[in-house]
């Protein structure tokens, strides 16, 4: 399942790393936006397959940040 | 005078106290607690440096002429004798003639005895009021009260601030969503309700409408407006429309909870916004100005401002114009401007039950408006297909980008997976045009 943006932004933190398992609802990475920090939230339980930004990147809405299987 | 240093205490009294107070909890509140720094430390600063008697910063002279002839039967005050407004100068044998504002005696030019004609010079006051120039011309001879009348009252700096705001507004998320244009105007609703009700509760249209445009939460509006047509109570409503800005937080969330149902406060909003094109970011400043000022031509410093600004941002050929906009001109101003605003606030001039009043009527300013961009989004979630959640219609309060983050925060509180801060980005940037808009038709019915 793939996590994307959900507004554009730049990456400010990643807070998981490739193999992390993850419940539904926990925090990912947070995404700055208007000078503010928004937490991105898994969507599903899952296991981290695959990080595919890194923090200071910009961002687009709908973009694919994680990879969760 | 004979080499003898003045002090300020003789002057000083518990309304100054009390205001310098306000402005250091101010500067305590920008410090300890971040509440927009950049406007509450120099405004905090400035109603300090306005409170302490004999600093002369505020200062402005006024001729005082006779109002009719006369002779001078006994004189009421002496050279340097301190008085508020309606005190009485001298009498006459015909009357009395009394201080149209709060300051004091700088000369006089009438001794007792002596024979007057209307119009003949009485003497020269030292007052800190804003007066209506037309009627009671003033010179300032301070160096913030210079700063505030050639750049408040000349209508430079809030005009100015417009087009810094507007290299740093991004028009993208409105015209993605051009519904959301609806919102903002909606919000201006609240301009137009604290208008009536100020009117009820007394105040003349002019301050009426400066007291409406609260309701705008534009700051550089505001200021504008209530400069042009009611100068002397500037120093409320500028603070109350600041203030209220720090405080949207706090204000909005009850009014969101008050007219939407759970349900409609869950309402996803998709995160794809329709990509926008260049063209279209460099057409929107040129068409608005040109409709906006057809239609209500006394919006013209503002919106021609607003809209240049935010060419330089788009046009992609004047970066270095956008760069300067956004960062140095705009703290620029803003320390004039604050700095200024602070200064206009002396104890005389603050401390009235009106000012309570500008402030009670400026909430209501601030919640109507935002009620009324969240019941035009219900309203129009009834012919939409794809629903808006009714939230950020609360954006239309302009404050940006205060409201949008609030109604961000709210539609996460509700659903982790709804982020709304682009799409109330839309209402909020339509707020600040409607704001300006709703200013513009204040000044071409009034001024």
């Amino acid at each position: 399942m793939e996590i994307s943006a959900p507004l554009p932004g730049n990456v400010l933190e990643i807070l998981v790393k490739v193999g992390d398992e993850v419940k539904e609802n926990d925090e990912l990475l947070i995404i700055e936006a208007m000078k503010m920090e928004n937490p991105i939230f898994a969507s599903a339980d899952g296991t981290v397959k695959e990080i595919k930004v890194k923090e200071k990147d910009t961002v687009d809405a709908e973009q694919v940040l994680i990879v969760l299987e | 005078m004979f080499g003898l240093l003045e002090s300020g205490f003789g002057l000083f009294y518990w309304g100054n106290a009390l205001m310098i107070v306000i402005g250091l909890v101010f500067i305590y509140l920008a410090i300890s607690k971040d509440m927009e720094p950049l406007l509450l430390i120099p405004i905090g600063f400035g109603m300090m440096l306005v409170n302490l008697p004999l600093g002369g910063i505020m200062d402005y002279e006024m001729v005082l002429r006779a109002p009719q002839a006369g002779t001078v039967m006994e004189m009421q005050m002496e050279e340097g004798a301190s008085f508020s407004k309606g005190g009485v100068i001298c009498k006459l044998d015909s009357g009395e003639i009394v201080t149209p504002v709060f300051g004091r005696v700088d000369t006089l030019k009438i001794s007792k005895g002596q024979h007057i004609n209307k119009g003949d010079v009485v003497g020269k006051l030292i007052t800190m009021e804003q007066t209506d120039q037309s009627v009671l011309p003033t010179r300032p001879i301070g160096l913030l009260s210079r700063i505030f009348k050639y750049g408040v009252m000349w209508q430079m700096l809030p005009p100015l601030m417009f087009l810094c705001l507007g290299a740093l507004t991004d028009f993208g998320p409105m015209l993605a969503n051009p519904k959301t244009l609806l919102l903002g105007a909606a919000a201006q609703f609240g301009v137009y309700l604290a208008f009536f009700m100020a009117l009820l509760a007394g105040f003349t249209f002019p301050e009426a409408a400066s007291i409406g445009i609260i309701g705008g939460a534009e700051g550089p509006t505001t200021i504008y407006v209530t400069s042009l047509l009611a100068p002397h109570i500037i120093g409320a409503t500028a603070v109350a429309c600041y203030s209220y800005m720090a405080l949207v937080p706090i204000i909005l969330p009850p009014v969101v909870y008050l007219l939407t149902t759970k349900k409609e406060r869950q309402i996803y909003m998709k995160p794809s916004l329709r990509k926008v094109s260049k063209l279209e970011k460099i057409i929107f400043p040129l068409v608005t100005t040109i409709i906006v000022i057809l239609i209500v031509p006394s919006s013209a410093p503002l919106i021609g401002c607003f809209m240049v600004g935010n060419l330089f941002r788009e046009s992609g050929v004047t970066e270095r114009l956008n760069k300067t906009s956004q960062t140095t001109l705009v703290d620029i101003i803003t320390i004039f401007l604050t700095l200024a605003i602070g200064a206009s606030m002396p104890a005389q001039n603050f401390l009235r039950s009106s000012t309570l009043l500008i402030l009670v009527l400026g909430v209501v300013a601030f919640a109507s408006a935002a009620g009324a961009g969240v019941l035009l989004a219900k309203f129009m979630n009834l012919f939409l297909k794809e629903k808006i959640n009714p939230m950020i219609g609360a954006a239309g309060v302009s404050a940006v980008p205060m409201s949008a983050r609030v109604v961000q925060v709210l539609g996460q509180k509700e659903n982790r997976q709804n982020f709304l801060l682009m799409h109330a980005m839309g209402p909020n940037v339509a707020g600040a045009i409607g704001a300006a808009i709703a200013g513009g038709v204040f000044l071409g019915i009034l001024h």
